[in-house]
């Protein structure tokens, strides 16, 4: 399998994810006030309803929460049969993203690093052992 | 009893208004939500219920800036109720479910909005510029679309994520489908009516791996309505009226199963037929358990072999055929198959012994809603 990643469609709340990647580090929405991590990104703290969310580094450390093998393809420019999988990071129990694993092997509870693969100007995350 | 002695307005509360603003329509949602929730002089917590029009559905650009999910994940909520539609009784038509909801006893406060941002989407079409931050289909399916992800694919994770922590089987599982399709043998309104094995589960064609084809429900055509009377107006024959036991409304599959049973003397022990959502047959499991019709990653050894959950079984479930091999009626199937097991009117895919409660349920994850049915 190879790792099908097509460009995203960032929104002005989104676009930090797609392009931290170009200096190398993931970043989540995070609560300035509670440090409260939010994914998708918010515009406010849905724990401590506090205003101040800006993209914040993370480790890009995490586990695969869950995986699936999709043997067909939704979206045009990536061919079956690819793995989707749910990344749990590790600063927050319960943060999860969608993603996917390269390099082979998968399994729930497998610890997984960030890597990027660029898509026509974006810097995509996925994961890999 | 008039509903309107039931309500009062509490708080009001507004954001900034004005042309080509270019601000994120949810910070302009929270300022006026939270205002308006303050001004009430209640925390955000208290509130247990949304409102909106016409919610995420809108269909030209900006006519919606928030929806009713939006402002629930936006600002933490627990809701008990929700509601948001294009065809409710014009704008106002928010305020007055909220109203239903309050007179109804199942939300205490419900905060109703209605979010524009039809100057900016405007703006931003006429100049061609990508990158809507509200009201678009990229905000919802952003986040999967570089991976590939399609509907079968959350359905995909779900399920691998219940083998792992339920040790349940695949073969196990697979009565979902064998059951729900010996049922709709039985039923000349389902579309899938062929035999099906459990052999012919295990070789099915692999959608989203562990989902299968027969996890899947299958789209049709077609319109299934009901009517609600007031109680007490209807006494003509098989429709003298099936009584709703108890509402589920809350967001969430355990959240909404609890606050159904917070509603009832009734029980699961009481449930004589279950119609339970199965857009993925994993969500039926879901379904099953936070109903707690069958225990908590016990799923797959109670249905194992199938007997338990077939029509003469202890919990006959989706006796049409479920949406698996009835249909995708999107909650009314099921909703109309329990109304006519209860009047004993299902056919040959009628429960035996007269089935006198039964439970209805539809969503999955954060949508969701379920209902106690008595005759």
């Amino acid at each position: 399998m190879s790792t099908p990643v097509v460009a995203p469609l960032p929104t002005d709340r989104s676009a930090f994810y797609w392009t931290s990647g170009r200096e190398g580090v993931l970043r989540i929405a995070t609560c300035g006030d509670c440090g409260f991590r939010i994914h998708p990104p918010r515009p406010a703290c849905p724990s401590c309803r506090g205003r101040d969310v800006t993209p914040q580094s993370v480790s890009g450390r995490g586990t695969v929460w869950s995986f699936t093998i999709s043997r067909r393809a939704w979206v045009p420019g990536i061919e079956a049969p690819y793995v989707v999988a749910e990344i749990e990071l590790d600063e927050q129990p319960g943060l999860r993203v969608l993603s996917t694993v390269t390099g082979g092997e998968v399994a729930i509870g497998m610890p997984v690093t960030v890597s990027f693969v660029e898509v026509d100007g974006a810097h995509v995350p996925v994961f890999s052992p | 009893v008039r509903a309107e002695e039931a309500g009062v307005i509490s708080g009001v509360g507004w954001s900034a208004i004005g042309r080509r603003l270019h601000r994120d329509p949810l910070e302009l949602a929270a300022d006026a939500c939270l205002a308006a929730i303050r001004d009430a002089g209640l925390d955000p917590d208290a509130i247990d219920g949304v409102s909106t029009y016409p919610g995420r559905l809108g269909s030209t650009p900006g006519i919606t800036g928030a929806g009713v999910d939006d402002v629930r994940s936006l600002l933490g909520l627990s809701l008990r109720w929700q509601s948001g539609g294009a065809e409710l009784s014009g704008q106002l038509g928010s305020v007055v479910n909220a109203v239903l909801a309050v007179a109804a006893g199942l939300a205490d406060h419900v905060l109703c909005f209605r979010s524009v941002w039809e100057s900016t989407a405007q703006d931003l079409s006429a100049t061609g510029r990508a990158g809507l931050v509200a009201a678009s289909p990229h905000e919802s399916v952003q986040w999967g679309r570089p991976y590939g992800v399609g509907y079968a694919t959350h359905g995909g994770l779900a399920m691998r994520r219940y083998l792992h922590e339920s040790g349940a089987t695949r073969e196990q599982l697979a009565q979902l489908a064998v059951v729900a399709r010996r049922n709709a043998g039985l039923n000349p309104l389902a579309v899938y009516r062929e035999p099906l094995t459990v052999d012919d589960y295990l070789r099915a064609r692999m959608i989203s791996d562990p989902l299968c084809i027969y996890d899947c429900d299958v789209p049709v055509d077609g319109c299934m309505a009901v009517v609600v009377s007031r109680a007490g107006s209807v006494t003509t024959g098989s429709a003298a009226g099936i009584r709703i036991e108890a509402i589920g409304s809350a967001s969430g599959w355990e959240p909404c199963a609890d606050m159904m049973w917070s509603r009832t003397g009734l029980g699961p022990s009481d449930v004589d037929v279950a119609e339970i959502y199965d857009g993925f047959s994993i969500y039926a499991v879901r379904w099953l358990e936070a109903l707690r019709l069958t225990p908590r990653n016990g799923t797959g050894p109670f249905v194992e072999g199938g007997s338990r959950i077939a029509l003469d079984g202890e919990l006959p479930l989706n006796t049409g055929g479920g949406q698996l091999s009835a249909g995708r009626m999107h909650g009314y199937g099921p909703l109309v198959e329990a109304c006519l097991q209860l009047r004993g009117e299902a056919g040959e895919h009628q429960v035996p012994g007269g089935p006198e409660v039964a439970v209805v349920s539809s969503g999955a994850e954060l949508f969701t809603s379920c209902l106690l049915l008595t005759r």
